[in-house]
């Protein structure tokens, strides 16, 4: 099928364009940009209230498969990915059994291929079974199919493995993601330390837990050259670390999930359990510096930490209940309200954290929409208003604190490999 | 004029007028006790049930009493808390029990929020906090009030020293919100390592030197130290914790005079208390005790029979 997108604003910060083109998509491949006139036969779209942007990629999703079904199927978190405007997810080991083996990464690959929607990358555990002692074959992996390796929830701590992972991720090209907490320092708390904790009468968790160990990796990647991304960064002095470590040209980069510029630990009431999750939400002051590191190319991808818990998991007390949250059906609409019509970034500024960036640090051959290119694409409408509705997720979870929300800025269509997997409906 | 919540969750929820209500109504059940027959009909045909998922002598049998003694019936449910999936059942317990139309639960839990979460479930049953974690235990701070009261003509610019575990302490939290709202100046004192962080935003001093906190104080309370809750090291030894921040006669004359001392209880004798200072006249301990029963019987009174007419 041959398909027209008509009259859109195609962002593109691998090219650096950003004005109105239509785009011409023939055989999974981006054929044309330019002004195109239609044929016939062509499928044609009229975007012309759109952005068009290269396919966003999720890099730090969790789909419960294998093991945890019930919270979330490789399939309905590819639909949950594809209705979010991704084209691309990168899916955490910890699945029962942990993706420490290419036997693991094979059949994650086999269930995405027949969810077939959109891509599916694994990223393999850097010790076997998350342990911190022993390196999981991450050339096996690599060759099955892993895009970069993390013990993702459970941190290295032995200083020493943290080294060799990252000397030796440097065969494949790999980036070790670090979920960056001194478990000794977060001392078994639920919530960002500080005053609100003292009153709620939650154990805190330090800020010294997550910097600690952003402090450790930034000196590591530079005596090891081996690259390090800091999953989920949260706190002030993590992003001004990173941004000192940048400059002094060390191979690290950063991710921040939505919920950590949207929402502060003073949102936490009545316990509702939507607002438990590693790394906490922090203070309104951290919410500013992440802005701050947003736009100032401190920090260099959004990606959702998309954790989906059945009711179960969360109907319980603050400090019982199961961490974390879902984001993946969120997290464009978030990032456009808060971020673009805020004007905390610009557009193309927004495309470079949702698909240029994240297609660098994992090196999938995507995030771009020159001529020849896959044509994984997504498109946005940024006036199409949502009152964001757990009920209406595709995720299997509903663990969300950003039901009712009124946000501007939508995904509008999906586009993986050519292929339409997602429409927004009105 | 009645409680505004058909809950009691906490000390922060109260406004003055709702605190006096509670203290003056506590003031008029003290009498009941004192009889031979202590027993009124006030609140025939309610019932509570004390769901406590935490050991407690003082408090449980303090709820028993005073809803026995307004003629109400009681019953204990005692849960360990060693089950995996504690939260899940008390939801569960909360909605089984809800089925059987009780008029009240008073509930402790070692998680804050416990109550809360409750309160979501039980839609036609108030609820009352009887400790939630490290959170508050509003009827503890309203007794310790009420006690302060039998002594001092007001709680407006009382000095009241706090010391000890303050991290790890609902007794505190919930006595620092009353005392602050009441117009107390309170000092709080304990090793930094047991203060939580800004903590001074409730609008008390803190200070890690218990001279300083008990200089000029009217009212002394010293709280227990957790041993539940603690999960790690803060201070290096019990001998080092009594001689930094144990209560003795020695310590005692740097208050006022005509200062009194409090303890939540229970009591660990050697810790942070000298066991002949809890037995010296200034020492208020059981009047505590015994003015919980009267608290309980007002907020039990107050949550369920405000609107009809005490028959005492």
């Amino acid at each position: 099928m041959t398909l027209l997108l008509q009259g859109g604003t195609v962002v593109d910060p691998s090219q650096k364009i950003e004005k109105r083109l239509d785009l011409l998509v023939e055989k999974g491949r981006v054929a044309a940009l330019g002004k195109i006139k239609p044929k016939k036969s062509w499928k044609i779209v009229d975007v012309s209230k759109c952005v068009v942007a290269p396919g966003f990629i999720d890099m730090h999703v969790h789909l419960r498969e294998p093991g945890r079904e019930d919270k979330e199927t490789i399939l309905s978190g590819s639909q949950a990915a594809a209705a979010g405007g991704f084209t691309s997810i990168a899916c955490m080991p910890n699945t029962e059994p942990v993706n420490d083996n290419e036997a693991i990464t094979r059949f994650i690959l086999e269930r995405a291929g027949r969810a077939g929607l959109v891509n599916v990358f694994p990223v393999g555990a850097i010790t076997k079974r998350l342990e911190g002692k022993e390196l999981a074959e991450i050339g096996e992996m690599v060759k099955a199919g892993v895009v970069a390796i993390t013990d993702d929830g459970n941190p290295v701590e032995n200083n020493q493995i943290m080294r060799r992972a990252l000397e030796y991720s440097k065969i494949f090209d790999v980036a070790v993601v670090d979920h960056c907490e001194d478990r000794d320092l977060a001392a078994a708390g639920h919530m960002n330390e500080s005053g609100v904790s003292t009153r709620l009468g939650v154990r805190g968790i330090s800020r010294a837990a997550e910097e600690l160990d952003v402090v450790r990796d930034t000196i590591l990647s530079r005596i090891t050259g081996g690259r390090v991304h800091i999953a989920h960064i949260s706190t002030q002095e993590s992003v001004a670390w990173v941004r000192q470590a940048k400059k002094q040209g060390i191979a690290i980069t950063c991710e921040i999930t939505p919920h950590h510029f949207t929402l502060n630990d003073t949102d936490i009431t009545n316990y509702d359990t939507h607002f438990k999750m590693y790394p906490p939400l922090r203070a309104p002051s951290d919410v500013k510096a992440m802005l701050k590191g947003l736009s100032d190319g401190t920090i260099d991808c959004i990606a959702t930490d998309h954790a989906p818990h059945t009711r179960l998991e969360k109907e319980m007390t603050f400090e019982e209940a199961a961490n974390g949250i879902i984001g993946m059906e969120t997290a464009v609409s978030l990032a456009w309200e808060f971020l673009i019509r805020r004007k905390i970034v610009s557009v193309s500024r927004l495309v470079e954290l949702f698909s240029t960036n994240p297609n660098r640090i994992l090196k999938l051959g995507r995030g771009t929409l020159k001529e020849g290119a896959i044509a994984d694409i997504t498109v946005i409408d940024p006036d199409c208003e949502i009152i964001v509705d757990v009920k209406k997720f595709r995720s299997k979870s509903r663990n969300c604190p950003f039901h009712g929300w009124r946000l501007q800025g939508a995904p509008f269509m999906t586009i993986v490999r050519g292929r339409i997997i997602f429409r927004h409906e009105n | 004029m009645p409680l505004r919540d058909r809950h009691l969750l906490g000390i922060e929820d109260l406004d003055l007028d709702e605190i006096e209500l509670i203290l003056n109504t506590s003031r008029s059940f003290k009498e009941i006790s004192t009889r031979s027959i202590k027993k009124v009909p006030t609140l025939r045909g309610k019932s509570l049930i004390n769901l406590f998922y935490e050991p407690s002598t003082r408090t449980r049998s303090s709820f028993e009493i005073a809803a026995k003694r307004l003629g109400a019936d009681s019953i204990n449910i005692n849960i360990s808390t060693s089950s995996v999936s504690k939260g899940e059942s008390l939801i569960d317990t909360g909605k089984n029990l809800q089925s059987m139309n009780p008029d009240i639960i008073a509930i402790r839990h070692s998680a804050a929020g416990a109550p809360h979460l409750l309160a979501q479930y039980c839609k036609s049953t108030s609820i009352v906090n009887a400790g939630d974690g490290m959170h508050e235990h509003p009827t503890q701070a309203l007794l310790d009030v009420l006690t302060i009261l039998d002594h001092k003509k007001s709680i407006e610019g009382l000095h009241v020293a706090i010391v000890g575990d303050i991290a790890h302490s609902r007794v505190a939290r919930s006595n620092v919100l009353l005392l602050v709202k009441m117009g107390a100046h309170v000092c709080v004192c304990g090793p930094p390592t047991l203060i939580p962080m800004e903590f001074e935003s409730y609008g008390v001093k803190v200070t890690y030197h218990i001279k300083e906190a008990l200089q000029g104080a009217d009212v002394v309370m010293m709280l227990r130290t957790q041993k539940e809750r603690q999960r790690d090291v803060f201070y290096p030894s019990v001998k080092e914790y009594f001689a930094l921040y144990g209560l003795n006669m020695e310590k005692m004359k740097w208050a006022k005079r005509s200062a009194i001392v409090m303890h939540p209880g229970p009591i660990n004798r050697g810790i942070e208390i000298d066991p002949e200072l809890a037995e010296a006249g200034f020492s208020v301990i059981f009047e505590q005790v015994t003015n919980g029963v009267a608290v309980r019987m007002a907020v039990l009174y107050l949550l369920l029979g405000a609107s009809e007419e005490a028959d005492l």
